[in-house]
């Protein structure tokens, strides 16, 4: 029974819209009073049917942005799901030291290639190493370079693509012509040969892979900066002297965040499988480091054998991280749309 | 219209000018042309090599001998095979287009049935099997797919089924030397077919059916309907034409990265198409292969692209005007 909960009812929208309009703009700036006026002057005209659901005596209360985003992703079950997966995920793989049942790479050969058992709930490989230990201590890697990758790839991606909508001009044409390039060659090829020249190391693996992800935020970034730039907002936050920087950080930033994010969470799905075919095709992290993706690698030979079990869980862990990560998104997505009635 | 054109095909070269002189630089950093030559002590033969190679000239002189070169032909020998490079490509194209041209038919006829029946048939249960699947489809990563598919219809289907032999095979496309369309042909493409298409099935008719959901909330589907239209020319006449039109752009990207982008599938399944070049390429260190290669592969992505722009541009007058 609140105002945020109902379809916008006349009289209601604009007051919504207010108050959306007002997040963006500072107290004690001059447009600050101006819009706080006018949002005075509407309330004072909404017609009286808008209030009379209201039992007497509550008090409508209004959700802010943050609240009404939380709303709706908690109802979106899927991505509540993915997000508890995601979380129970990080917690196995990273705290292995505690949790995984035998200590890393302890190579026993007496007990080598054993099937899936009590003891050793994903079997053992060639040279005896338990597979979950294994898979765990792998995933740290897998999900480090993940998230990294998207947070680099997210950081350099807003930052260009709103310098390039904000500034526009030649600044934009910049940006634009060197994203086009980096989407023309084909990403393996650009990955494989700055792998060949800057080294192997997973720090450089991540960073190369977030020189490959950053264009997609750059473009629906800037895309977004053109629009909203033109919104009254700016223009007023201009009249009032605020520079580039806080127009950006403060006024348009807090209003792409949606779409940024979603992004964000579809980098971290596709870093987590391009990493994973890079170690496929051996150009991934290095021995003694350990990820899903050359784990999978390691396991090409046993397909067809009674082994073939060492094949599974690997994949399986990339498969249910880059599902729940997605679903994550698609409920990021649904909670960030303001077109979305909850 | 021929401007519109014109304009894109030069914006068009100046890219794939611009992304061969990254691929030349990037591929003479990565790989030193005289690596062969590390343990040689005497200097004279080394200054020699250096000459007759040009490497003492700056880099886009390098690249400007090269590109002139390679516009006419000449695309060099390979340094691991001594096999002209234009020829190595040549045939490692052929066997790759065996596998995209039927994946991309298939593919392209799946996703459009199933994007438009999910639309058409929203929040049914067959919309929730395919949306599931599809999500299954995009999370998977293409090469478990492969190995899995091996594992499952190639090699267990054998005993699960009581079969005599193994269904489909997994290495190659012939059995041994040959080169004919027959069943033997047959076995050998559906793994390799069906593991490309899973990917490109579950991400295009996610895009299909969200293009066709806009179509069919849009006004003049509404009018259509509302003045009686049959609801089958509806659909097939009024919203289903429009909601192939941004199809068309994501195909012809998807389409132009496949030339040189199957290097998974045709790693899994021994098919020495161009992934497979790439990949011994590198692992040798053939630099006038890669170079080449990456050239050949980009080239593919911006004729696609080019003509994604175009049809866009015919398709809908409203693209052109801006």
């Amino acid at each position: 029974m609140t105002l945020g909960a109902e379809p916008p009812a006349p009289g209601t929208r604009s007051l919504r819209e207010d108050r959306e309009r007002m997040a963006d703009i500072e107290p004690g700036d001059m447009a600050y009073q101006l819009e706080e006026g006018l949002g005075r002057e509407n309330l004072a005209g909404m017609p009286e049917d808008g209030e009379a659901q209201l039992a007497p005596g509550v008090e409508p209360q209004a959700r802010s942005q943050w609240q009404l985003f939380r709303r709706r992703f908690v109802r979106h079950r899927m991505a509540m799901v993915s997000l508890v997966v995601l979380i129970i995920l990080i917690v196995l793989c990273f705290g292995a030291t505690w949790i995984a049942p035998f200590p890393k790479n302890n190579q026993d050969l007496l007990s080598g290639s054993l099937s899936p058992s009590r003891h050793h709930l994903f079997g053992t490989d060639r040279i005896g190493r338990d597979e979950l230990t294994e898979v765990l201590y792998a995933g740290q890697v897998s999900l480090a370079i993940g998230l990294a990758v998207a947070f680099i790839a997210t950081v350099v991606g807003a930052v260009l693509g709103s310098l390039a909508g904000f500034y526009r001009g030649w600044t934009d044409q910049l940006v634009m012509r060197v994203t086009d390039l980096f989407l023309v060659i084909p990403q393996l090829v650009v990955l494989a040969i700055a792998i060949r020249a800057i080294g192997q190391t997973t720090s450089t693996i991540a960073l190369i892979l977030a020189a490959l992800f950053w264009m997609y935020i750059a473009r629906v970034v800037r895309g977004q900066v053109l629009s909203i730039r033109e919104k009254e907002f700016v223009e007023a936050a201009r009249a009032c002297g605020a520079s580039p920087f806080r127009i950006i950080t403060r006024h348009i930033m807090p209003n792409i965040i949606g779409p940024i994010m979603v992004n964000a969470t579809l980098a971290v799905a596709g870093a987590i499988i391009a990493e994973s075919t890079l170690s496929f095709l051996g150009l991934g992290v290095q021995p003694p480091a350990t990820s899903w993706g050359n784990m999978l690698s390691d396991a090409e030979g046993v397909v067809g054998t009674p082994q073939a079990y060492l094949l599974y869980f690997p994949g399986l862990l990339i498969f249910i991280t880059v599902m729940a990560v997605n679903f994550l998104g698609d409920g990021l997505r649904d909670a960030f749309d303001p077109q979305s009635h909850d | 219209m021929a401007s519109f054109i014109i304009r894109r095909l030069l914006y068009s070269l100046i890219v794939l000018l611009v992304a061969s002189f990254v691929a030349f630089a990037g591929v003479r950093a990565a790989f030193d042309p005289l690596a062969k030559f590390a343990t040689v002590k005497d200097q004279e033969v080394k200054h020699r090599e250096t000459v007759r190679l040009g490497l003492d000239k700056p880099i886009y002189i390098q690249y400007k001998n090269f590109i002139v070169k390679f516009v006419q032909g000449d695309w060099g020998t390979s340094d691991s095979t001594r096999e002209s490079v234009a020829s190595m490509i040549q045939r490692s194209m052929g066997k790759t287009l065996q596998l995209i041209i039927p994946g991309i038919i298939i593919s392209l006829v799946a996703a459009i049935g199933l994007g438009v029946y999910s639309a058409v048939k929203q929040y049914s249960v067959g919309d929730y099997v395919f949306t599931t699947a599809s999500f299954v489809g995009i999370a998977m990563p293409p090469f478990w797919f492969g190995l899995l598919a091996i594992e499952f219809l190639a090699i267990r289907s054998k005993d699960l089924l009581g079969l005599k032999q193994n269904p489909f095979y997994f290495v190659g496309l012939h059995s041994g030397n040959g080169n004919s369309i027959d069943a033997d042909y047959a076995r050998h493409l559906v793994l390799p077919v069906l593991t490309l298409t899973v990917q490109l099935i579950a991400g295009w008719s996610r895009f299909q059916r969200a293009a066709m959901l806009d179509v069919l909330s849009a006004d003049y589907v509404r009018t259509a309907k509302a003045k009686g239209v049959p609801r089958r020319r509806v659909i097939m006449h009024h919203a289903f034409r429009n909601a192939l039109i941004p199809l068309v752009t994501v195909v012809a990207l998807d389409a132009g990265a496949l030339f040189g982008g199957l290097i998974i599938t045709e790693q899994i399944f021994s098919i020495a198409g161009m992934g497979r070049l790439f990949v011994g390429s590198l692992t040798n260190g053939d630099a006038p292969v890669l170079a080449a290669w990456t050239i050949v592969a980009a080239s593919f992505v911006i004729i696609f692209n080019l003509f994604a722009d175009v049809a866009y541009g015919v398709l809908d007058p409203r693209v052109r005007l801006s």
